[in-house]
C-alpha cells in the first residue's frame, strides 16, 4: 500500500502573530511545549498544525501579539455527520489506531447540577450571617457507628465505651483528586500537597507511589492502591491518612492505564518501583478482584497492614448498576466509597469510553444514597463525589444530594494554568501539568501555585458558607443529604425522581 | 370534612408559635387553670389554628397502661382500627374524651380514649419479639399512616395530649382541662404558615411518653427527616415537631444516651468549643458530631419536651427563638415570654434566659420505677 503523502486533517487553530507588535523576544518559542513557533530569521514563524489553543503563548507575551483562533475554513455544517466524527474517520483511516485524549468528555450531555436551584430562608426562619456568626465546614470522612456507646464515670459523666475508627478530618469538605506522579509532574503534586496542609485537607497520590519529597505531607495525602501496584509497599501504605483502592475511574470506566516509557526516568523509576523506560500498565481489572468477596479481602489486608488505623476508601466510576456495586463495597469493609461521575478526567483515554460510559454524578450520587439509606448502612461509609466538580455550587448540591465530601481534579489543573485543551497523554503540556519534560516542568512553581490552589478552595469555602447561612443552617451537616433543599428545573418525572427531588415549585 | 392529617402538597408543615410549661419536682398536682392562663397571655403568637396541652399524672387509676388518644374523621374509622387494637391490645377501658362545647370550637373531629397494653399472644409475636414500647411506637404509626381518617396523638402512660384546631385558651375549655389535674403541663398556641391548620397537626407532638411543644422551624428537616427514616421512623405528620419527638426517642429510648447528652446532639457545641475541651470529653463531643450530625436540628426552636421523669426546655444553638425559665418553690416554669410566666406566677424565686443550647432540665425528685424497655430491633 502506497502511503499518502497528505492528511486531510487541517490545523484545528491558527496562531497569529501581529508582526508590528512582536518584538521578537522569542518567549513564544521557549513557552510552547508544542514546538508552534520557530524563528524565521526576521520574525516568529507558526506551524498551526501543532497548536492546541493550550494559551500558554499569548499569556506570556509581553507585547500581546499573539491570538489563537479557531481555524475558520470550514467543514461543509451537517448536524449528523460533525466536524468531530469526520475528523476522527481521517485520523483513524490515517493511523489504524484508538483515538485517545485527555482531560473529561468533550460531549454536550445534559449536566444535572445546572438543572437544580437551591432554597433560602424568608420570614419563617431566619438566615444566619456567616460573617458574624460561626458556619462550621469541617467534615470527617470513614465509617461512623450507628450509635453512641456511653458509660457513666463515678461523677455520673458519659465517657466513651468504645473508640470511634478512625477517620480523616478535613477542614473544608474537599479533596483534591487522584492524579498520580506521571500522569502530571512532581510539582503539581506538590502544589496541591502545599495547599491541601494548608487548607486541612487531603490529596492523593493518584496510582504513582508516592514521591520523597512528598513523604512530609502525608498527614494530608491519601495514598493509593491500584491495579498495577505501583510504587506499593508498607511504607507507602503507612505513610498516608487513608488508603484507597482504585477499581475504576469516571473517564474510563472498566479501563486500565498505560504511562509510556518514555516518561518513566529515573525519579518515576524509583517512585513507581519499576525500571527505567519501561511502559508502567495497569490492567483494566485487579488481578487479585475478580469478586467482590476478593475486594473483601484486599481492604482487610491492608487493614491488617496499616494496623486498622486509616480508614480504606474504594473508588469506582459511576455505571449504570452502581447503587448495589456501593452497597456491596460498603459490606465489603470500605471506610469511604469514592464514586466518580463520567464526566471526570483522566491523563489519556480512548474517546470511546470517556465520550460514551458510565452515568453522570449526580444520578449515581443520589441513588447510592438513597439506597444506603434504605439498607440503612448510610453510616457505614462516607461518599465522595467527583466528576467534574467545576464550582462551588456543585459542591453544595452534590453535598446535598448526599456527599460528606468532594474531589476536584480538573479545577485544580485548571488552577495551575491548564486550558482544558485535552492532550495530557501527549507529554507535551506548555504548563508544566501533566509532563515530565524537565524544562517544562521547572516552569510551574508550586508555591505560587499551592497559593492559588489555596484561594481557590478558600473561596469555594467561603461561598459554601453563604449559601448555608442563606438556608438557615451554620454547619455543613445540616446540608448533607438534605434534598428538600433543592428543586428540579427543566428536569422529567424520571429525571427528579432518580435525584430524589422535586420540581421548582413545589 | 376535618382533616386530621395533612393532605396537602406540601413537604412538610411550618409554623410559628408560642409555648408554656410548668412541672413541679414533687409531683404535687395542680388543674389547667394555671397553664391555661399562661398559654392565654400569649394569644397573640397564635392565629387560631391550633392550641394544646399536655398533661402528666392525669391517670392515676390507669397509670399502668397506655393511654390512647384518637381522633376520627368518621365512625367506619374508628370501627377499623378498634379492630385492630382488639386484636393486639387488652383493652382496659375506652371511653370518648369528655368534651364541652364552646362557642370557639364548634367543630371537632370524634376523640376517644383507650387504656390498654399489648396482648402477650397478639399475633405479631409470630414475627418479632418486640418489647411493648416499640409495638406501641410501631402500632401508632401503622394506624397514622395506614387508617383513613384516623390518628393516635397521645400514646403514653398517665399522660395525655389534648389539643385542636383553635385558640388555646379554647381548646382548654373545650377539653375542660380546669378539672384536669396533673404534676407537669406544657401548652401551645400555634401560627403555622403554609396550611391551614388540621387537627392532628396542632401540638403537642407525642408518642408513648415523650411530648414536644415547638416553636420554629427546624432548616434541617430534609436530612433529619431522611436520618429517621433510615431507622424506619414513618414521618406521616410532616412536621418539625414529629422530628424532634422521633430524634428523643431514637437517642433516649433507643440508643440509651443519658437525657443531656441526647439533647447535646439536637444543639451540639461548636466544634471552635470542643476543641477546647479535655482529651475525653473532646473526644466524646466529637464522636458526637461525627455520628449524630444528621440529628442535628439546626435552624430556629425553642422547644418544651415532656417525659415520665421530668421536664426539658432548650433552644437551637444560637438561640433564634426566645425562652425564658423561672422557678419558685418546687415549681419550674417556661414559656416563651416572661409575660406568661409573671401571669401565674408574679414573683418567682429566680427568671432566666437560658443561654444558646443550654438546655433546663427539671427531673422529678424522686424517680418513677423505670419502664421496661424495648428492643432495638425495628
Amino acid at each position: 500500500m502506497t502511503k499518502s503523502s497528505f492528511s486531510n486533517i487541517q490545523s484545528e487553530y491558527l496562531a497569529l502573530i501581529d508582526h508590528n507588535k512582536c518584538v521578537r523576544c522569542k518567549r513564544c518559542i521557549q513557552n510552547c511545549g508544542w514546538g508552534t513557533y520557530s524563528f524565521g530569521g526576521d520574525k516568529i514563524l507558526a506551524d498551526h498544525s501543532k497548536c492546541v489553543a493550550c494559551g500558554r503563548c499569548y499569556t506570556y507575551c509581553p507585547e500581546g501579539a499573539i491570538s489563537i483562533v479557531k481555524n475558520p475554513t470550514v467543514i461543509r455544517e451537517n448536524a449528523n455527520w460533525s466536524e468531530g466524527l469526520i475528523k476522527n474517520i481521517w485520523r483513524q483511516s490515517e493511523t489504524g489506531g484508538i483515538v485517545i485524549s485527555g482531560m473529561g468528555t468533550t460531549f454536550k450531555y445534559k449536566k444535572y447540577f445546572d438543572h437544580i436551584l437551591l432554597d433560602a430562608c424568608q420570614v419563617t426562619n431566619p438566615s444566619i450571617d456567616p460573617l458574624r456568626e460561626p458556619m462550621e465546614l469541617r467534615t470527617y470522612l470513614g465509617k461512623k457507628p450507628s450509635r453512641l456507646d456511653v458509660d457513666l464515670d463515678e461523677n455520673g459523666e458519659a465517657v466513651l465505651k468504645s473508640k470511634m475508627p478512625p477517620q480523616i478530618e478535613l477542614q473544608t469538605p474537599f479533596i483534591f483528586g487522584a492524579m498520580s506522579y506521571g500522569s502530571i509532574s512532581l510539582n503539581a503534586q506538590k502544589a496541591m500537597a502545599l495547599a491541601a496542609r494548608a487548607l486541612g485537607i487531603v490529596m492523593n497520590t493518584g496510582e504513582g507511589g508516592l514521591h520523597d519529597d512528598l513523604v512530609p505531607f502525608g498527614k494530608n495525602i491519601i495514598v493509593q492502591v491500584a491495579s498495577g501496584r505501583f510504587g506499593v509497599h508498607r511504607d507507602y501504605l503507612n505513610s498516608g491518612v487513608a488508603v484507597e483502592i482504585k477499581i475504576g475511574q469516571g473517564a474510563k470506566p472498566g479501563i486500565g492505564g498505560h504511562l509510556p516509557g518514555e516518561k518513566i526516568g529515573a525519579d518515576i523509576s524509583r517512585t513507581r518501583m519499576i525500571p527505567v523506560g519501561t511502559d508502567a500498565i495497569s490492567p483494566a481489572p485487579h488481578h487479585d478482584i475478580y469478586s467482590i468477596e476478593d475486594l473483601r479481602q484486599l481492604i482487610y489486608a491492608i487493614k491488617e497492614a496499616t494496623d486498622y488505623e486509616k480508614p480504606v476508601s474504594v473508588k469506582v466510576a459511576a455505571v449504570h448498576n452502581i447503587a448495589a456495586i456501593v452497597s456491596g463495597i460498603v459490606r465489603a469493609g470500605a471506610d469511604i466509597v469514592y464514586i466518580d461521575g463520567y464526566t471526570g478526567g483522566t491523563g489519556a483515554a480512548p474517546n470511546i469510553i470517556k465520550d460514551h460510559v458510565g452515568i453522570p454524578i449526580e444520578l449515581a450520587l443520589a441513588q447510592v444514597d438513597e439506597r444506603l439509606r434504605e439498607e440503612g448502612i448510610r453510616n457505614e461509609a462516607s461518599i465522595i463525589a467527583a466528576g467534574s466538580i467545576r464550582s462551588s455550587a456543585d459542591a453544595v448540591k452534590a453535598i446535598a444530594l448526599g456527599a460528606d465530601a468532594v474531589a476536584i481534579g480538573t479545577a485544580a489543573l485548571v488552577v495551575m494554568g491548564c486550558h482544558v485543551c485535552g492532550k495530557c497523554n501527549t507529554g507535551n503540556c506548555s504548563w508544566g501539568i501533566t509532563t515530565q519534560r524537565p524544562e517544562l516542568v521547572r516552569r510551574l512553581d508550586p508555591e505560587v501555585y499551592g497559593e492559588r490552589l489555596y484561594n481557590l478552595i478558600s473561596a469555594w469555602s467561603h461561598e459554601i458558607q453563604e449559601v448555608l447561612g442563606a438556608m438557615g443552617v451554620n454547619s455543613i451537616e445540616s446540608l448533607r443529604g438534605s434534598r428538600e433543599r433543592l428543586r428540579g428545573v427543566e428536569l422529567t418525572d424520571a429525571e427528579l425522581k432518580a435525584l430524589g427531588i422535586k420540581h421548582a415549585g413545589l | 370534612m376535618l382533616r386530621i392529617k395533612n393532605k396537602f402538597n406540601t413537604e412538610r408543615d411550618i409554623s410559628g408559635c408560642g409555648l408554656c410549661g410548668i412541672i413541679n419536682a414533687k409531683r404535687v398536682k395542680t388543674n389547667g387553670s394555671d397553664i391555661k392562663k399562661a398559654i392565654s397571655i400569649e394569644h397573640d403568637r397564635g392565629n387560631g389554628l391550633g392550641g394544646g396541652f399536655a398533661v402528666y399524672g392525669n391517670y392515676p387509676d390507669y397509670a399502668e397502661l397506655y393511654a390512647f388518644h384518637i381522633m376520627y374523621d368518621n365512625l367506619p374509622a374508628k370501627t377499623d382500627v378498634e379492630e385492630y387494637l382488639k386484636n393486639n391490645f387488652i383493652i382496659e377501658k375506652e371511653e370518648p374524651i369528655p368534651t364541652f362545647m364552646t362557642s370557639k370550637i364548634y367543630d371537632h373531629p370524634y376523640l376517644h380514649r383507650y387504656f390498654i397494653k399489648p396482648k402477650s399472644d397478639r399475633p405479631d409475636k409470630l414475627f418479632h419479639e418486640l418489647g411493648d414500647d416499640d409495638f406501641v411506637v410501631n402500632s401508632v404509626m401503622l394506624i397514622n399512616q395506614n387508617y383513613d381518617g384516623a390518628y393516635v396523638f397521645s400514646s403514653g402512660k398517665n399522660m395525655g395530649a389534648f389539643k385542636g384546631v383553635g385558640y388555646p385558651e379554647d381548646i382548654a375549655d373545650f377539653y375542660k382541662l380546669e378539672e384536669v389535674e396533673g404534676y407537669m403541663w406544657t401548652a401551645h398556641n400555634r401560627f403555622p404558615t403554609n396550611t391551614p391548620g388540621w387537627w392532628g397537626g396542632a401540638h403537642p407532638f407525642t408518642l408513648l411518653d415523650w411530648s414536644i411543644v415547638h416553636n420554629g422551624e427546624i432548616s434541617s428537616y430534609g436530612i433529619n427527616k431522611r436520618y429517621l427514616e433510615m431507622y424506619k421512623y414513618n414521618l406521616a405528620l410532616r412536621t418539625d415537631t414529629e422530628v424532634i419527638t422521633y430524634i428523643l426517642d431514637l437517642l433516649i429510648r433507643r440508643h440509651k444516651l443519658p437525657v443531656r447528652l441526647a439533647l447535646t446532639v439536637l444543639a451540639s457545641p461548636f466544634y471552635q468549643k470542643i476543641d477546647k475541651m479535655n482529651g475525653d470529653k473532646k473526644e466524646l463531643f466529637t464522636a458526637l458530631r461525627q455520628i449524630y450530625g444528621s440529628a442535628l436540628l439546626n435552624g430556629p426552636f425553642a422547644i418544651v419536651f415532656g417525659y415520665s421523669n421530668g421536664m426539658v426546655a432548650m433552644n437551637d444553638r444560637i438561640k433564634l427563638r426566645p425562652l425564658v425559665a423561672a422557678a419558685m418553690g418546687d415549681f419550674t416554669y417556661v414559656a416563651s415570654e416572661e409575660a406568661a410566666i409573671s401571669a401565674v406566677c408574679p414573683s418567682p424565686d429566680i427568671v432566666w434566659s437560658p443561654k444558646a443550647g443550654e438546655p433546663v432540665i427539671v427531673e422529678f425528685e424522686e424517680k418513677k420505677i423505670p419502664q421496661k424497655g424495648g428492643l432495638i430491633s425495628l
